[in-house]
Parts: C-alpha cells; sequence; structure tokens
C-alpha cells in the first residue's frame, strides 16, 4: 500500500505510538495517507481504536513479523 | 457541519495519590484521550496533588514497603530500612527509562500541550498549606461541587 508520510514508532510502548500518531496527523492534510509502524503488541488494538475515535480512516494493517504497519487516511 | 457540532466524548480522572507509580496511568489515559480529540480533565486532590507540585513532581517516588508488586519483592521489614524509598524508586525509573517511557515531567508537558485540563483540589491547597503558585499552571483551583460540575456529563470518570 502506498503512504504519503511515514511514522516509526518501533521501541516505542504505550502511549507514545499513539500520541505521535497523533502529532503527526495533526499537521497532515485532509486525504493524507500516513504509514505507522509499531512494535508495541498493544498499538494493534490502539492504533485501531484511536482511528476510530479520532474518526480517521484505517485503509489497511499488516503484521510482519513483530513489526505492525499501519495505514492512517486522515479526515 | 453537523459532524463538528457533535459533542466531544469527555474523560474525568481523580487523581489521589502521590507516588511514581500511580503518577503514570492517570497522564497516561488523559494525554491519549486528548491525542482522540477528547474533553480531558484530572482533578488533582489529597497527595495527588504532589504531582502538579513544582517542589514535588520531580522526585515523586516508589514506597517499597506494602507494595508486593514490585519486579523484585521486597519483605516490609527490609523496606523499611534507610534508602530503600530511593532504592525501589531508582528502579521503577531505569524501568521506564529503558521501555522509553518519558518521565512525569515530560508527561505533563505533553497533556498540557493536547489541551489537557488540570485542576487543583481548593480544600487540599487550604488544608496542605500549598500556594497555588506552588502549582504548576491549572486551568483552576476548585472544590468538590465545581468538579462534579465538570464530571456531571463525563463519558468516561475514573478514580486513581
Amino acid at each position: 500500500m502506498e503512504a504519503d508520510e511515514v511514522l516509526d514508532t518501533s521501541g516505542l510502548v504505550c502511549p507514545m505510538p499513539i500520541l505521535k500518531t497523533k502529532q503527526s496527523i495533526k499537521n497532515l492534510e485532509p486525504g493524507t495517507v500516513l504509514k505507522v509502524i509499531a512494535t508495541d503488541k498493544g498499538s494493534k488494538g490502539d492504533i485501531p481504536a484511536f482511528v476510530r475515535q479520532s474518526k480517521n480512516e484505517l485503509l489497511g494493517m499488516e503484521d510482519d513479523d513483530g513489526k505492525y504497519i499501519f495505514f492512517i487516511k486522515k479526515k | 457541519m453537523a459532524e463538528e457540532e457533535e459533542k466531544k466524548k469527555k474523560i474525568c480522572i481523580i487523581m489521589t495519590k502521590g507516588t511514581l507509580d500511580a503518577a503514570y496511568p492517570p497522564l497516561i489515559l488523559a494525554s491519549t484521550a486528548a491525542s482522540m480529540d477528547w474533553d480531558a480533565s484530572i482533578f488533582f486532590t489529597f497527595y495527588g496533588l504532589d504531582v502538579i507540585n513544582k517542589k514535588k513532581y520531580k522526585n515523586l517516588k516508589v514506597a517499597p514497603i506494602a507494595n508486593p508488586a514490585m519486579p523484585m519483592p521486597v519483605p516490609n521489614i527490609i523496606g523499611m530500612l534507610p534508602g530503600m524509598t530511593s532504592m525501589a524508586t531508582m528502579m521503577m525509573k531505569n524501568m521506564m527509562k529503558k521501555a522509553n517511557v518519558p518521565d512525569i515531567e515530560e508527561f505533563i508537558k505533553m497533556c498540557k500541550e493536547m489541551g489537557v485540563k488540570l485542576y487543583g483540589c481548593q480544600m487540599t491547597l487550604d488544608v496542605m498549606g500549598i500556594k497555588e503558585e506552588d502549582l504548576i499552571p491549572t486551568e483552576a483551583c476548585i472544590g468538590a461541587a465545581a468538579f462534579l460540575d465538570i464530571a456531571s456529563d463525563a463519558d468516561v470518570t475514573l478514580l486513581v
């Protein structure tokens, strides 16, 4: 999947992947796709919850051997 | 637009504890809620006020006595020895640092930047002789009724 911006939160634990995602997404234009990479196991549930609550859109999610990759479209 | 007029979700947390381990969860939950565009408030009361007390918040401690949950449990009789509180605190600080978790000072800064509203308990200030200027700037120092008024339409309320 193609992304316009990439945020790598590898090595960070809850809630930092969420807070960093928020910081990145805040500055993006609507419609931009942000790819978030996380190694925090909780992010598997946290990022989809964040996307739902912040009314953005989760385009896809991949589990790549301990690295969780999310594609978020800014609303 | 109708969507923008929709009421934000709201979380109100009451923080009553002044230990390092207890300080993290409210700050984590409030900053995360704010990141999801929720309206987030924390009411600091009793010893919880230490978490926003400029003279104390950088030196919050972990109590080794009556704390069987530490990674290396310490019998109470050892926990009472001088230096054990510092040791338990250092252990926790190192553990958090290793996991790249920001310290309390940074967390409070992030909370403020993200719009989390901090409230001090006026009664605690009076009883403990703490001045409002000793605190990290809050929205206001308020009493029980005023906080309940804020919390009355919250979607999530928590006592820590």
